[in-house]
C-alpha cells in the first residue's frame, strides 16, 4: 500500500494555481475551499449585522437606527448566519473537502453538480443584500411568518424568497451528491460501517436536506403567490390559513437545526480521537444515535408552534417527540466523553473549540429539553430566552466545531500549522464573549423582554449591556484569528503530511492534497479510530 | 493523597449524589423568575425549580467530566504516547441511554401533570362565551368551531366553579384594545379582579401578536382569522405588562399594555365609574 508518498509543497502548489479559486472548478477541495471562504465572508457580514443590533440594544430606547432597519437587520443577520454561513460552511465546505477523502473517491460523485451548487451561492447572496439597496430588505424577520411577510417591504420580501429558494436549490443539489458519493463512490472493500463518522453525519444531513428543502421551496413559492399575484394561500384577510405556513415553514426549519449540527457532530468525532489517541467511543451506537436524530428531527416541528393556537393533543405530541432527541443526543455526548477519558489528550486549540462545543451544546440542550415542554415554553416562547438556547447551539455548538475544524485541518489543506498561542487566545475570547453574550439572556427571556425589539423595559438595560459586551468580546476574538489565518500561510511552521499522526485518509496523502487525492492508488483504511495502544504502529 | 482509597464505584456514588445535591439547592434557592400573579405562576415556578435542578445537576456533572479529562489525561510536552484502544462497552452505552430516557420521561410526564393542573388539557370549545348570544352563530357553537385555544381552564384547584369575566381582546399594529361586553367597557388597559377567572377572546385585525404577561406566565398568539382563547385568574393586585411577544412590524418593541389586578370591590368600583350601562344584576352576580 502507499500510504505516505513524500511530496514537496512547492511541487504541488504548481499545480493548484490560485485562478482556480475564482473558477467553474470540478474539484472538490476546490469547491470546499470556495465555499469555506465564501461563507466566512457572509459570516463577518452577519456578524456586523449582529454588531449593530447590539448597539441598538444598548439603551432601552430605539435610538441607533430608524425601526424598519432594525427590522431589517434582524432578518438579514438571521438569514445571512444560516443559509449563507453555517448550512455551506458545516455541509458544502467541510463536506466537499472531507467526503472523497474519506470513501476513498478522487472527487465527488457528480463534480459538475458540486460546482453549480457552489456557484448558486455568491449571486443569492449578493441577490440578498441588494435588496437592502432595492426600497429596503426583508423586515419579517428570518421566519418570514404572513401576514406581516405580506404587508412589509415587497420587493425586499420577494427578493428574499428567490435568494433562499436559490441557496436552498444548492442545498438540494448538494445533498444529491452527498448520498450519491457515500453510498456508490466506496472505494472497493471499504464497508458503511468503516467509514469515519463524519461520513454518517453527512449521510443523514442530507437525507435531511432532500425531505424538508422541497418544502420550504413549495411553501415560499406560495408565500411569494401571496405577495406578487394576490393569491391567498395564506392570508386570512382572503380565507387562507396563516398557521399552515407555521408548520410548512418549520417542517424544514426545524430539521434545519440538525442540518447545522449534526455535520458539527461528525466533524468532532473525527477531531477528538486524533488528539486523544484514542477510538472513538461506540462508533456503532453513534451510528444509529445519527440515524434516531434524523428521524425524530422530522416529528419535532411544531414545538416551535406551542402558542400558535395549537391543539393539546398536538401539543403533547410534540413535546414528547422532542423531549427523546435527547437521548440518542446524549449518547453521542457520552461517547465523546468516554473518548477523552483515559485519552492522551493534546490540549491544543482544535481540542479546546472541540470541549466549549461540548460545554456549549450542553447547556443549550438543556435549555432545550426545558423548552420542548409545554407548560414551560408558554412563558419563555419568543423571548430573550429562546434567543439565547439557540445561539448556544448554533453558535456555541457548530460555529465552535467549525472554528475547531479550521485548527484541525488547516494544516493538510495550506500545509502550514496555525499558531497556537493566537489560536488559544482566539479560543477564550470566544468561548468568554458567547457565554457572557447568550447566558444573560436566558433571564431577560425569563423576566419579560421578548425577541425581536428595538425597544425594551428600562429594567433590562444592565444585563442587555453585559450581552453587548460579549458581542464585543465575540467580534474581538476574530482579529486573532484572521491574522493567524493569514499569517500562517505564508510564515506558518511546515506541516508535512500528517502532523496529528491521524488515521483517515485525508492525512495519508501530501499537504496540501495532489489534484487526485492521492499520488497513487487510494488508501484503505478499515480503522479510521485504530488510536491506541493495540496498534501503537497503525499503519 | 493515598491515605484514604475509597473504591472508585463509591466515589462516583458520592459525586453524584453531591450533584445531586448542589442541584436542588441551587434549583430550590436561586430566584430567576419575576413576581407570580396568576393561579398558574407557581405551578409553573414549581416546574421550573424541578427542570433548573435537573438542568444545573446534569450540566455541572457533564462539564465536570470535561474539565476533569482535560487536565487529568492531559498530554505532558514532550510524550507522544497512545491512550489505550477502547473502542466502546455495551453497558456503559446502555447505561447512559436509560439514564437520559428515564430523565427524558419523568420530565414529560411531571411537565404533562403541570400542564393538565394549569388547564391545558380542557377540551378546547368556546364554552365560556356560551352565554352570549352576540357572539357567534349558532352554527359555530359545536366542537368543530374555529376557535384555537391557548390555556383553557377557568376553574381554580379546589374551588367551585365560578362563571368567567369575559373580556374580548382586539390586537393591532400597534395596541391592546380590551371590551368588556358585560359592562360595554372599551379600555387600552386590563382591568381583571384577583382571584376571579378571566376569559380573553382575541382576534386580530392585520397580523399575528401575541399576548403575554410574564407575572403569569402565559403566552398566546392572536391570529388573524382564527379567535383564540386565553383564560386565567390573577392571583396578586398590581399592575403587569402586557407585552406583544410576536414580530408584528416596526413598532413591535413599543406594543406593550398593562394588566391591572384589582381586589374584586375595586375591579367592581372600576367598572361601576366607566361603564355606561347601569350596572346590572349579571355583572354584580359575577362579580361577588
Amino acid at each position: 500500500m502507499t500510504l505516505s508518498t513524500p511530496s514537496s509543497l512547492a511541487g504541488t502548489q504548481e499545480h493548484l494555481p490560485w485562478q482556480r479559486y475564482f473558477g467553474f472548478s470540478t474539484d472538490h477541495k476546490v469547491i470546499g475551499l470556495q465555499y469555506l471562504v465564501c461563507g466566512f465572508l457572509f459570516y463577518f457580514i452577519g456578524g456586523a449585522l449582529a454588531g449593530a443590533l447590539r448597539t441598538e440594544l444598548l439603551t432601552p430606547i430605539s435610538d441607533f437606527m430608524p425601526r424598519e432597519v432594525y427590522n431589517e437587520v434582524l432578518t438579514m443577520h438571521g438569514t445571512i448566519m444560516i443559509f449563507l454561513w453555517i448550512v455551506p460552511v458545516v455541509n458544502g465546505a467541510f463536506g466537499n473537502y472531507l467526503i472523497p477523502f474519506y470513501v476513498g473517491a478522487r472527487d465527488m460523485a457528480y463534480p459538475r453538480l458540486n460546482a453549480v451548487a457552489f456557484w448558486m451561492i455568491p449571486p443569492a447572496g449578493l441577490l440578498l443584500i441588494s435588496s437592502y439597496f432595492l426600497g429596503g430588505a426583508s423586515q419579517s424577520g428570518w421566519t418570514a411568518y404572513p401576514p406581516l411577510s405580506l404587508s412589509t417591504a415587497a420587493t425586499g420580501q420577494v427578493i428574499w424568497i428567490l435568494s433562499v429558494l436559490l441557496l436552498g436549490g444548492s442545498s438540494i443539489f448538494g445533498a444529491i451528491n452527498f448520498v450519491a458519493t457515500v453510498l456508490k463512490m466506496r472505494r472497493p472493500g471499504l464497508k458503511m460501517m468503516q467509514l469515519p463518522m463524519y461520513c454518517w453525519a453527512m449521510l443523514g444531513t442530507s437525507i435531511l436536506v432532500l425531505l424538508s428543502t422541497p418544502v420550504l421551496a413549495g411553501t415560499l413559492v406560495l408565500l411569494s403567490f401571496d405577495i406578487v399575484a394576490h393569491t391567498g394561500f395564506f392570508n386570512p384577510a382572503m380565507g387562507g390559513n396563516a398557521v399552515v405556513y407555521q408548520h410548512l415553514f418549520w417542517f424544514y426549519s426545524h430539521p434545519a437545526v440538525y442540518i447545522m449540527v449534526l455535520p458539527a457532530f461528525g466533524l468532532v468525532s473525527e477531531i477528538l480521537p486524533v488528539h486523544a489517541r484514542k477510538p472513538l467511543f461506540g462508533y456503532t451506537t453513534m451510528v444509529y444515535s445519527i440515524m434516531a436524530i434524523v428521524f425524530l428531527g422530522l416529528i419535532v416541528w411544531a414545538h416551535h408552534m406551542f402558542t400558535s393556537g395549537t391543539p393539546p393533543w398536538m401539543r403533547l405530541f410534540f413535546t414528547i417527540a422532542t423531549s427523546f432527541i435527547a437521548v440518542p443526543t446524549g449518547i453521542k455526548f457520552f461517547n465523546w466523553l468516554a473518548t477523552l477519558w483515559g485519552g492522551s489528550i493534546s490540549l491544543n486549540t482544535a481540542v479546546m473549540f472541540s470541549c466549549g462545543f461540548i460545554v456549549n451544546f450542553v447547556f443549550g440542550g438543556i435549555t432545550g429539553v426545558a423548552l420542548a415542554q409545554v407548560p414551560f415554553d408558554i412563558h419563555v416562547h419568543d423571548t430573550y430566552f429562546v434567543v439565547g438556547h439557540f445561539h448556544y447551539i448554533v453558535y456555541g455548538g457548530t460555529v465552535f466545531v467549525i472554528f475547531a475544524s479550521m485548527y484541525h485541518w488547516y494544516p493538510k489543506v495550506t500545509g502550514r500549522m496555525l499558531n497556537e498561542p493566537l489560536g488559544q487566545l482566539h479560543f477564550w475570547l470566544t468561548f468568554i464573549g458567547l457565554n457572557l453574550c447568550f447566558a444573560p439572556q436566558h433571564w431577560l427571556g425569563l423576566n419579560g423582554m421578548p425577541r425581536r425589539v428595538a425597544e425594551y423595559d428600562p429594567q433590562f438595560q444592565f444585563i442587555n449591556q453585559l450581552s453587548s459586551v460579549g458581542a464585543l468580546l465575540m467580534a474581538v476574538s476574530t482579529l486573532p484569528f484572521l491574522i493567524n489565518v493569514i499569517w500562517s500561510a505564508y510564515r506558518g511552521a511546515v506541516a508535512g503530511d500528517n502532523p496529528w499522526n491521524a488515521l483517515t485518509p485525508e492525512w495519508l496523502t501530501s499537504s496540501p492534497p495532489p489534484e487526485h487525492n492521492w499520488h497513487g492508488e487510494a488508501p484503505l483504511v478499515h480503522e479510521p479510530y485504530g488510536y491506541g495502544l493495540k496498534s501503537p504502529a497503525a499503519s | 493523597m493515598g491515605t484514604m482509597r475509597l473504591p472508585p464505584r463509591i466515589i462516583t456514588l458520592l459525586i453524584g449524589i453531591a450533584l445531586v445535591l448542589v442541584g436542588l439547592w441551587v434549583g430550590q434557592n436561586v430566584n430567576l423568575l419575576p413576581v407570580d400573579a396568576s393561579v398558574n405562576a407557581p405551578l409553573y415556578d414549581q416546574l421550573f425549580k424541578v427542570l433548573f435542578s435537573i438542568g444545573t445537576t446534569l450540566f455541572i456533572g457533564i462539564v465536570g467530566m470535561v474539565v476533569y479529562s482535560l487536565t487529568r489525561f492531559r498530554r505532558r510536552s514532550g510524550t507522544v504516547t497512545e491512550g489505550p484502544a477502547v473502542e466502546g462497552n455495551l453497558p456503559l452505552e446502555i447505561l447512559w441511554t436509560a439514564i437520559p430516557a428515564v430523565v427524558v420521561l419523568f420530565v414529560g410526564i411531571y411537565s404533562f401533570d403541570i400542564y393538565d393542573r394549569m388547564g391545558g388539557m380542557v377540551p378546547m370549545h368556546d364554552h365560556s362565551m356560551a352565554g352570549m348570544e352576540t357572539m357567534h352563530e349558532p352554527a359555530a357553537s359545536g366542537p368543530g368551531q374555529k376557535t384555537w385555544a391557548g390555556i383553557s381552564s377557568v376553574v381554580v384547584e379546589g374551588q367551585p366553579p365560578v362563571a368567567a369575566v369575559p373580556i374580548e381582546v382586539t390586537a393591532m399594529q400597534f395596541a391592546f384594545i380590551f371590551r368588556y361586553p358585560e359592562a360595554d367597557i372599551i379600555s387600552g388597559e386590563l382591568h381583571v379582579p384577583a382571584g376571579q377567572p378571566v376569559s380573553l377572546r382575541m382576534t386580530a385585525n392585520d397580523v399575528i401578536h401575541a399576548f403575554w404577561v410574564p407575572e403569569f406566565r402565559l403566552k398566546q398568539d392572536i391570529i388573524p382569522g382564527q379567535p383564540t382563547l386565553l383564560s386565567f385568574t390573577a392571583t396578586r393586585p398590581g399592575s403587569y405588562p402586557i407585552v406583544c411577544a410576536e414580530l408584528c412590524g416596526a413598532y413591535h418593541g413599543g406594543m406593550r399594555s398593562t394588566v391591572i389586578v384589582e381586589p374584586p370591590e375595586d375591579y367592581a368600583n372600576w367598572v361601576a365609574k366607566n361603564s355606561p350601562v347601569k350596572a346590572t344584576a349579571a355583572s354584580e352576580t359575577l362579580i361577588s
